[in-house]
């Protein structure tokens, strides 16, 4: 029997079985945010325990900064606050932290990959469902709770039941206006928001191989919300080239390559399942309901509550209630209030050259907000000296700082009411943005730029 | 103290719909705090009340589930975020354990580490539980994870969960970190046999 690299990587991180049939799992890198942390840490303190491997520990600020300014205090008191809280955890466990005095601050799954801590063969956890993402380097990267987080710091391992393993292969190539965003959509959309629970999804094909870095990051972004919590493709040389020179990727890399490359999964390596989808039929894709796998095609209509699944009715016309979209209704079309290009899945900087493409020239349509957030400092400097931030403002965007902002509502950035949003994020929850009763589109940033400059769901090929 | 969790027992409390989110359990603009005390009472909080504070129809609101410490739901709950904030909020709301048709994985699991047992029954169960309990809500309700069954009324039906978490959470050993703490040598071990950690690690600027 031939291995995967899921199954390789959780051998070799093996540190032994518990008696509760589980496996204790070594944990190479581990990443901690301002939200997940502060709790872990005063259990840390009630137990008189100290961080096992600081030098293995990563923190960072994202879901609560301000993206508008960034001066301290926060006008938020509460925030400020939690602010003091990681800077101060931080410091007494001697843990490395990109604050809002750091160059590389940014969302924790930005950052990770861009300094390159993130590596293949790696065993990543952070308090955050989105460290899937990590996974386009061949590494095992799950989110966990915070009494995980508390178990992380003091011991570096894990308690964990080893999942199945899914993989995925998207064959042919994906055509003009469609990205890896459209991909993992239409992926979830059929395969259901909780087809994955109990694997790892391993996502191979040649679509998948001619990805480059941040189009991969897109897909294993969202496999949790397929309900896989672990997602990963396996390393090539568009991830060793990604790697080669960040400032904490390996200085010795063909030592490290040639780990890299036994990690991946064999030729005829074995699966629990095997799903195949066909790159040219994926069309940009666009989610009309509540939950990231109410999905269709941007020419596509919303469905007939008939035509569906019976377990499926019941979320629909839920969803139908909370969008106010009908039945049958186009999807193309539908004026939105406000466009967000940012968060883990989509604020990296090819992102935001394929948004740039469609904004250039064009203005931000009549009453829509528009606003573009960088994923991480390092992303906002180099979009600046690409000048991506002028032809943003130059078109109507507003030009922002690094950070969750729009994708959850934990900061000033938030719905009001009941908006709608073209958003590039990757959760159309009720209520996620911020408004109770707001309304969310998910969709590629190519095509929140196209809703944008329309004031509408559009194809983003007719603007190419 | 006595950590298992073999046995549960109370009340019911209703929760119908498939696929309910953390970010509906918790809101996250209630998640700006650095301690999870003082979540309970924002537990659902967008589902029970209107922007105008009233409440809504909602049976964390209704007064005849007051004492339900037995959350019942459907498929798919707790599916989104990774936040503890979730069961930490059900759990101050005085929830000690849920029975559904499905979970998602992180939100079991994070159940699994607060000692709250979060088991499966089929579709059907569910609903004659969730009915039973909307009829005669002071109806007792049990858990009991050696048999993985529960108990209402005169019923009975069969329920699963992971055995490692069924394991750990009949025999009080849930709260992980001890038993991982345990291993010390072993953990050590590990670390000096993966590359990264040993050949070209990570280095701290
Ligand atoms: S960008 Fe959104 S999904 Fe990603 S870490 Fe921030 S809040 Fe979570």
């Amino acid at each position: 029997m031939r291995a995967n690299l899921f199954n390789k990587i959780w051998d070799l991180h093996t540190v032994g079985q518990l008696s509760s049939g589980q496996d204790q799992l070594f944990i190479g890198l581990h990443l901690v945010h301002e939200v997940t942390s502060p709790q872990a840490f005063q259990m840390l303190k009630e137990r008189d325990l100290a961080v096992r491997h600081p030098e293995r520990t990563f923190a960072t600020v994202d879901h609560i900064v301000p993206t508008s300014t960034q001066t301290r205090p926060f006008a938020d008191a509460l925030a400020e606050k939690m602010m003091q809280a990681i800077e101060k955890n931080a410091d007494e466990h001697d843990i490395s932290f990109f604050g809002l005095d750091s160059q590389n601050q940014g969302i924790v799954h930005v950052i990770g990959p861009e300094l390159g801590l993130t590596q293949p063969g790696m065993t990543i956890a952070c308090g955050d469902s989105h460290t899937s993402t990590h996974g386009a380097f061949g590494a095992i990267a799950f989110g966990i709770g915070t009494s995980q987080v508390r178990d992380v710091l003091v011991s570096q391992t894990l308690a964990m039941s080893r999942p199945r393993v899914r993989r995925i292969s998207i064959d042919g190539a994906l055509g003009q206006g469609v990205y890896s965003k459209d991909v993992i959509l239409r992926i979830i959309a059929e395969l259901g928001v909780n087809g994955g629970i109990g694997y790892a999804y391993e996502f191979s094909g040649t679509a998948i191989r001619a990805m480059n870095m941040e189009a991969r990051m897109s897909i294993c972004n969202m496999s949790i919300e397929g309900g896989a919590r672990v997602g990963y493709i396996n390393p090539d040389d568009v991830t060793f080239e990604y790697l080669d020179g960040r400032p904490y990727a390996p200085k010795d890399m063909a030592r490290a390559t040639a780990f890299w490359q036994s990690i991946a999964s064999d030729d005829d390596a074995d699966y629990d399942d095997i799903v195949v989808f066909d790159a040219d039929t994926i069309e940009p894709m666009v989610t009309w309901g509540i939950n990231p796998g109410q999905a269709v095609g941007v020419t596509k209509t919303t469905p007939e509550i008939a035509a569906l699944p019976n377990e499926e009715r019941e979320t629909a016309e839920q969803a139908y209630r909370h969008m106010d979209l009908e039945e049958a209704q186009p999807v193309g079309g539908i004026p939105i209030d406000v466009a967000f290009i940012g968060s883990c899945t989509n604020s990296r900087i090819t992102d935001l050259r394929e948004a740039a493409h469609i904004a250039r020239g064009r203005r931000v349509a009549n009453g829509v907000k528009a606003l573009v957030v960088p994923g991480s400092r390092q992303v906002h400097r180099q979009a600046v000296e690409e000048g991506l931030d002028k032809i943003f403002t130059d078109a109507g965007f507003e030009w922002r700082a690094a950070g969750c902002s729009m994708c959850l509502a934990m900061n000033p950035d938030q719905l009001q009411g009941r908006e709608i949003c073209a958003s590039s994020s990757n959760r159309n929850f009720i209520g996620r943005q911020g408004s109770p009763t707001g309304r969310t589109m998910l969709m590629s940033p190519a095509m929140v730029a196209a809703a944008a400059v329309k004031g509408e769901i559009t194809d983003v090929r007719e603007l190419q | 103290m006595d950590l298992s969790r073999a046995q549960i027992s109370g009340t019911g409390i209703p929760v119908r719909g498939n696929d309910i989110d953390t970010d509906r359990i918790i809101p996250a603009r209630f998640m700006k705090c650095v301690t999870f005390e003082g979540l309970g009472e924002y537990a659902f909080h967008d589902e029970r009340f209107a922007e105008d504070g009233s409440a809504k129809d909602h049976s964390f609101n209704d007064e005849r589930y007051r004492n339900g410490n037995i959350l019942i739901v459907n498929k798919n709950f707790g599916c989104g975020s990774s936040r503890e904030h979730a069961p930490q909020s059900l759990n101050r709301f005085g929830i000690t354990a849920v029975i559904g048709e499905s979970f998602a994985e992180i939100f079991a699991g994070n159940c699994a580490v607060m000692g709250i047992p979060a088991v499966r029954a089929t579709e059907n169960d569910v609903q004659q539980l969730m009915s039973g309990v909307e009829k005669d809500p002071s109806v007792d309700v049990a858990i009991d994870l050696e048999e993985q069954a529960v108990r209402f009324g005169t019923e009975q039906f069969a329920v699963t969960l992971p055995d490692s978490a069924r394991k750990a959470l009949i025999s009080g050993t849930w709260d992980t970190t001890a038993m991982l703490l345990a291993n010390d040598a072993a953990i050590a071990a590990t670390a000096a046999r993966i590359p990264y950690m040993v050949d070209f690690a990570v280095s701290k600027s």
